[in-house]
């Protein structure tokens, strides 16, 4: 049972958890094309971006934006 | 080559360079460029909200209209926005980008059409622990949980913080409907939320409540 009851917290810690690497939504989506491009050529090339892989990583909504610009290009090429 | 600021710009691509050659151009190759770039851009738009599970209860006449929206919206971006184009990725990428965001910003606007405007106002503390994702724990400790996360709320967070995390995080409002209902941009709820989760963490291990069950846990 204390299994159980420690998860409850870890799972508190691990969602209050922040990245100070993160460079939030507005440079992130700022450079999401060139991410994007890096990415489809090379997908270690996020490492080139860490700040902005930080971001992807903690953010759902820009996460589904860089998840759609990437199809997009990918079913392009 | 040099942007309209005076910045070296990176080297255009071929297919970039005609791109550009053409929308910037006049006459009837500006026109075909214009009709073949919306064509695409609704493209994008259609496959987008089919990829996405906000999408998925969108059909007929209304998602029609919203793909076009956001095409016709992204469009007039682009076009406004040419000249900032330097050429750091395809061109194609990087006008995708905008109707990407146009759809993210219209599922946030139709998002209140299936939702009640009273559901931002809601606060179901017991949903907490579900909503992180725990394993189902005691309620006992559930319970402690619950106290000591909204006594942190209550007493580390701005009353701005606290209806943003509330939103967010107990009533799953998502990120791009909180910015359509209160006018404002998806960073400033982000970082709201992100100082919300730094400063209930802070609280919490500065209480004694999450440094040494943490460590009792690893």
């Amino acid at each position: 049972m204390a299994g159980i009851v420690v998860s409850s917290w870890a799972a508190l810690e691990r969602f209050l958890r922040t990245d100070p690497a993160d460079v939030g939504c507005e440079q992130a989506m700022e450079i999401l094309h060139v991410y994007v491009d890096l990415v489809a050529a090379d997908p270690d090339a996020a490492r080139r971006y860490p700040g902005v892989a930080a971001h992807l990583a903690a953010c759902g909504p820009c996460c589904e934006d860089f998840r759609g610009l990437l199809a997009a290009v990918t079913e392009d090429r | 080559m040099v942007d309209t600021c005076g910045n070296p710009a990176a080297t255009l691509d071929d297919a970039s360079a005609e791109w550009l050659s053409a929308l910037t151009g006049t006459g009837a190759a500006r026109e075909a460029a214009l009709t073949r770039l919306h064509g695409l851009l609704v493209r994008v738009a259609v496959r987008e909200l089919r990829r996405r599970e906000a999408g998925a209860g969108i059909s007929g006449r209304e998602r029609d209209d919203l793909v076009h929206q956001a095409a016709d919206d992204a469009m007039l971006a682009i076009l406004g926005k040419l000249g900032t184009f330097r050429g750091e990725s395809r061109f194609t990428t990087w006008a995708y980008r905008f109707v990407v965001l146009e759809v993210s910003s219209k599922l946030g606007r139709h998002y209140w059409r299936q939702h009640p405007a009273e559901h931002l106002e809601a606060e179901d503390w017991d949903r907490l622990p579900d909503r992180l994702g725990a394993g189902p724990g005691e309620d006992a400790e559930h319970a402690e949980l619950v106290k000591a996360v909204r006594q942190a709320v209550e007493e580390a967070l701005t009353e701005h913080q606290r209806r943003l995390f509330v939103a967010v995080v107990l009533n799953e409002v998502p990120l791009d409907a909180l910015v359509a209902r209160l006018g404002t941009n998806r960073n400033a709820v982000y970082k709201a939320v992100f100082d919300a989760r730094r400063k209930i963490r802070g609280f919490l291990v500065a209480n004694g409540y999450l440094e040494e069950r943490w460590r009792g846990s690893s």
